[in-house]
This record gives C-alpha cells, structure tokens and sequence, in this order.
C-alpha cells in the first residue's frame, strides 16, 4: 500500500537531493570517528550520528476511514557519534520503519531525520554516501560471488578502479570469508550471507552502519561471529552503529546504549547499566534485573509475545535464506 | 567491462600481526571514504556497473542464453521455412525466412527485456533493490542501469540467433558499421521494453500481477507489429497499432541493416531513442512505489 501523497512528495524530495548532490559537489566527511566534517555547512560539528525528532509513520492511504497503521508514533531519538546504540522491541514495533525512515528509504511525512547534520529529506544523496545498510532480510545476490557481490557496492559507491580489488579483498577479509569469496553465493549459510552483507556495507566506508536484526535466523555460533565481526571493524574504524534487535542478551553485551521501542514509540533509552538501575531503583522486587525485566518495567508486558507483531517480515526472511541458503 | 578475476589476494589484504600478537585483517583501505563522483559521470558509471553484474551472471550460468535460443530456432525453422515454401507473404523479392529473422531477434531481444519487471519485483523482494537504493544511485541512474543491462543480454542474445539465422541460409550483411546498428537498435529496443516492463511493475507491485500482465502485453505487441508480415497486409486499426508500436521501428531498422530493405532508419532510430528516455523517466518515477 502507498500513500499518493508521502509519494508525491518524495519525488519532490528526491529531485531537492539530487540536484544537491550533482551540484554542489559537496564533500561528505573524512570517514574518521571525530564527527567533524567540512564542506556541508549543515554538517559540520555535528556531535551526533543520528538525530530523530518527532518522527511519525503510517502505512496505508489517508483516506477518510480507512485504517491506517501508525508504524511509527512520535519517535525521538540521538545516536551519538562512534556508539554503538540498540533499537529494541518485538515484532512490529516499528523498529524497521524507523530504520527505513532513516535510510532515506521511506519519505519523512511528520517529523525530522537527521543523520550527522544531513536532513534525510533534502540531503538524501549525502546521507546515502554516509550509510552502510544491513537490510532485515538476506539481501546478497546469490546468482554472483561473493566478491562479485561487494565488488557491485564498491562500484556504486565510485570506488575508482585501481583500488577497486584491494578494497574488496580487504572487505571481505574484514568479514572473513576470504576462503569463500569466489563461490557462488548460492552456496552460502545464513551465517555467511549476513557477514558478505556486512563486507557489502564496509566496502564504502560507511561513517553509519545500519543494521535491521543482523543475528536473525541465525544460529548461536553465527550470531556470535556477526558480532564479533562488527565490533572488530568498529573498534578499527570508530564507526557508528545503529542496529535493532529483538535479542535483549545481545543487546546487553554489545551496545553502549539502548532505546526500548514498542507499539511505535520509544519506551525507554539509555544505557543497559542506567535502565536497569532505574528498574531497581522503582522495582524492589527485582534486586538483579535483566534487560528483559527492564522491558516489561517499561512496556508494560512481556517481549517476545508478538501479539501484535506482523509475522511477514520473517516470513520473508525465512523465505529469502531458503533461496540463498 | 573488466572481468572478475579470480586472482590472488592484493598485498593488502594479506593479515598483518596486530600488536597484541592476534593476526587480524589490514582494513586500511576500508577507513577512507571514496571520493564521490559527481555531475554527468555518475549515470554512466551506475549503468557500466549494472552491466558488469549482468555480464558476470551470464558467465556463471549460461543455460537462459541457450534456452532461451530455442524459441527463436523453432520460430525460424518451423514458421520460416514453412511460409518460404507457401509464399503465402508477399515479401517482395527476398525469401520469407530472410524477412522473418529480423522480426525474430526483435522478438526474442523482447522477450528477455520483458522480464526485467519481474526481476526488479523479485530483486525488491528479496532485499536487492532496497539495499541499492540506500546507495548514492539516482533513481534514473537505475533503472538506466538495468535498461542497458537487459540491453546487453538481449545483444548477446542477438547474436546467437544471428548464427541460427546464419546456419539456416539467411543472406544477411557482415559489414561491421551495420553491426554495430544493428547492435544499438537492439540495445535501444530492450532499453525500452524493460522500462515497459519496469513501469508496469511500479503500478502493480507483485510479481503475480506483472506475470500475468506480461503475458498479456507480449503477444500483441508481437503480433500488432511488422515482425512477421508486411504493415501493408494488415487491417487498418491494426496498421494503427503497428505505427504505435516501438517494435515496428525496431523491426523496421533491423530489417534495413541485415537485409538490406528499404527502411527509415533516422526515424527508427528517433522514436527508439525516444521511447527509450520515456520509457526511462516513467519508470524511474515509479521505483519509489517498490521501495515502500
Ligand atoms: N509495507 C507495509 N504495509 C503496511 N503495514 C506495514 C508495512 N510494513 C510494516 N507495516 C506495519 O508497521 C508496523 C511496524 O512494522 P515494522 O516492520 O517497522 O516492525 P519491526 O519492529 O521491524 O518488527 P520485526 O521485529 O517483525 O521486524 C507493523 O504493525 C507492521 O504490520
Ligand atoms: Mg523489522
């Protein structure tokens, strides 16, 4: 379902950051963790990674009547430079939307989205060269490589041809799939695919990584090393990261911070340490408690019920790791 | 188009022992954002880049090249030396298989550009397009991509039914400047009916619906077209057709190159390129819909 309207503006839109983008030529940032870039006027000495304020939306056609689901209600939200923050929530808490809103995917009917000083309305193309973008489902190309497969973001992201192969192959060691790098991706685990993904990301030098439920459908052992994964390209480039989860223990150990989403909104935001503080500050009962506590503190029910989680998503994902898988 | 090696490693890449004695990759290059390209280059690198993907699929499976090879074989073999044998159609003084081939490189070069509706459908399903479409790539800059990449195939295409037509006897030219015509016309034509096909996905979003529709829009455009009998012959509304329909230029300025018949290869070439740029702004104009 569209709507005509968030259509029609997003082609207006599209044309403001295009004609940007070819015109001013503008410089998008040194790809260091600092946050300081020169060039964009708007860009420069933005502290923050992400800025959301009140962002809303709604799938379906505004007609008079008809049900529209509020995907996204009122979210604020600052990712700061160089973290690593967590968007929580169960199924359909509009983790995505939001995710989808900030990568310029969806238009911005209501609200502000900033990614480091950009608009994401009117700067689209500089907020796209900022971006390295996970989507929910696997994604890779599995009739190509591996490497053909970072090799096609690479080009689309102007590497210039001499570095063009050095790039990649370090990308992919990135992710270590150097092994595997010249089969078909159709021979791919779930595991493997989601780590080619991230080498499609990195091979851009991205100064945002987002990542929509990077661990899920995987098993145990593959979670971990697409964590280990992030975090050592982290550590090695100071990158910022947004990532959604619906895994609180995943969460509690790799995130610097965490905003807890549910029904479109957030619930809660701050550090694992600090929102469990709270919990027990406000909750004698639970003298330890776990981040799953401190979203049932916040949300008012349980994680992981789903009542009104909408299961196509994983379907999808389900349906594309067979595919590829 | 460069081709993929499969070479070793660059120096670079090679795992250098960190300090704490752990070997961990060299990710220097991955720390340095690559300078963007800007203004008019950025649409002719975004379409090399989609023609280098499609080039590098045909070289691992090659087996649509050669079923889709089929078709037109039995079209050229079965209805072409059938109706050479009745001349039933006036063609003048060439034989009908002659007059036939180029209508059925057009044929098959549509056939292949039709299903880039349904790829870019299958492609937003499974999560290609959109991560695409979070790269500094124009929406126009896309679907060019894909038009030219569904144009490259249906050239290769082209040429192998130009060695069946070949095999069959079908007198046809070798000079190189003609090929290389004949080579833009079908590049031009597939450009087109991809973003036919692309727009038509745009509206209706699911791969059912465009399967359907597909089918239902291939036939007459085949059939409402010069690609197998003179326009002359044809009833007066589906003259119309014909005239309106961008195979029948195709057709009309294959047929011109190959076989050497009177054509009106400026025109051709004119409402081609046309129908090309159209067929381009309407379906970039529509990518957003999948994105949603
Ligand atoms: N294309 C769409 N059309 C209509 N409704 C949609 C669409 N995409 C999402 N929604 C609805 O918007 C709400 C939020 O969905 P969203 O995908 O953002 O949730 P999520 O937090 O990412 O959930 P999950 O954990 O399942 O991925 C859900 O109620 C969902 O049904
Ligand atoms: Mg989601």
């Amino acid at each position: 379902m569209t709507d005509d309207d968030a259509a029609s503006r997003d082609a207006t839109n599209r044309a403001a950051a295009d004609r940007d983008a070819t015109g001013a030529g503008t410089d998008t940032g040194t790809g260091t963790s600092t946050g300081t870039s020169a060039g964009t006027g708007a860009a420069a000495g933005a502290a923050e990674a992400v800025v959301c304020r009140g962002l809303e939306y709604s799938f379906g056609k505004p007609r008079a009547g008809a049900a529209r689901t509020k995907a996204v209600d009122g979210v604020d939200l600052e990712v700061r430079t160089g973290e690593v923050f967590g968007l929580l929530g169960p199924n359909g808490a509009g983790k995505t939307t939001t995710i989808r809103a900030i990568t310029t995917l969806l238009p911005v009917p209501a609200g502000m989205v900033r990614v480091f000083g950009n608009d994401t309305a009117r700067r689209k193309m500089d907020v796209r060269r900022l971006l390295g973008y996970v989507p929910q489902q696997l994604s890779a190309d599995a009739g190509l490589t591996g490497r053909e497969n970072v090799e096609l973001f690479a080009r689309v992201f102007d590497v210039p041809r001499a570095e063009r192969a050095a790039r990649v192959a370090q990308a992919i060691a990135a992710v270590d799939l150097v092994e595997a790098a010249d089969r078909l991706v159709g021979t791919y685990s779930g595991g493997m695919v989601r780590r080619l993904e991230l080498a499609q990301a990195l091979v851009s030098a991205p100064r945002l990584l987002v990542l929509d439920e990077p661990t899920i459908g995987l098993d145990p052992i593959a979670r971990t090393s697409v964590w280990e994964c992030i975090d050592a390209v982290r550590a090695a480039t100071g990158m910022t990261v947004l990532v959604t989860t619906h895994y609180m223990d995943e969460a509690d150990q790799y995130c610097h911070r965490v905003g807890l989403m549910d029904r479109g909104r957030i619930r809660a935001l701050g550090t694992p340490a600090e929102l469990k503080a709270q919990v027990r500050e406000q909750d004698p009962e639970l003298p330890h408690p776990t981040l799953d506590d401190v979203f049932r503190h916040f949300a008012g029910r349980n994680l992981g019920h789903g009542q009104e989680g909408d299961f196509s998503d994983v379907r999808r994902t389900r349906r594309t790791a067979s595919r590829v898988g | 188009m460069s081709a993929v090696p499969a070479a070793p490693l660059p120096a670079s890449a090679e795992q250098v022992p960190a300090a704490d004695g752990v070997r961990r990759p060299d990710l220097g290059l991955l720390l340095v954002p690559p300078r963007a390209r800007t203004g008019w280059r950025l649409v002719p690198a975004r379409v090399l880049a989609m023609c280098a993907v499609e080039l590098q699929k045909l070289r691992h499976d090659r087996t649509e090249l050669y079923t889709r090879a089929v078709q037109p074989a039995l079209w050229l073999l079965i209805f072409g030396e059938t109706f050479t044998k009745l001349r039933s159609i006036p063609t003048g003084n060439i034989p009908y298989l002659d007059y036939l081939a180029p209508g059925i490189i057009a044929q098959s070069a549509m056939f292949i550009a039709i299903f880039y509706g349904i790829m870019i459908i299958w492609e937003r399903d499974s999560g290609v397009l959109t991560k695409l479409l979070v790269t500094p790539t124009p929406r126009a800059a896309l679907v060019t991509g894909k038009a030219f990449a569904a144009g490259v195939k249906a050239v290769i295409q082209a040429v192998v039914v130009i060695l069946i037509a070949a095999l069959l006897g079908v007198a046809m030219t070798w000079n190189p400047l003609r090929l290389l015509g004949v080579a833009v016309v079908v590049l031009l034509g597939s450009a087109f009916f991809s973003c036919l096909s692309m727009t038509i996905a745009g509206i209706v979003l699911t791969r059912d619906r465009l399967m359907g529709i597909g089918q239902a829009i291939t036939m007459p455009l085949f059939f409402g077209s010069n690609a197998l009998y003179p326009v002359g012959l044809m009833p007066g509304w589906l003259q119309a057709i014909s005239k309106a329909n961008p195979l029948s230029y195709q057709v009309d300025a294959l047929r011109g190159l190959l076989i050497g018949t009177p054509a009106h290869l400026p025109l051709d070439f004119g409402v081609l390129a046309l129908a090309t740029v159209l067929g381009i702004t309407a379906a970039s104009a529509l990518l957003g819909r999948l994105a949603k």
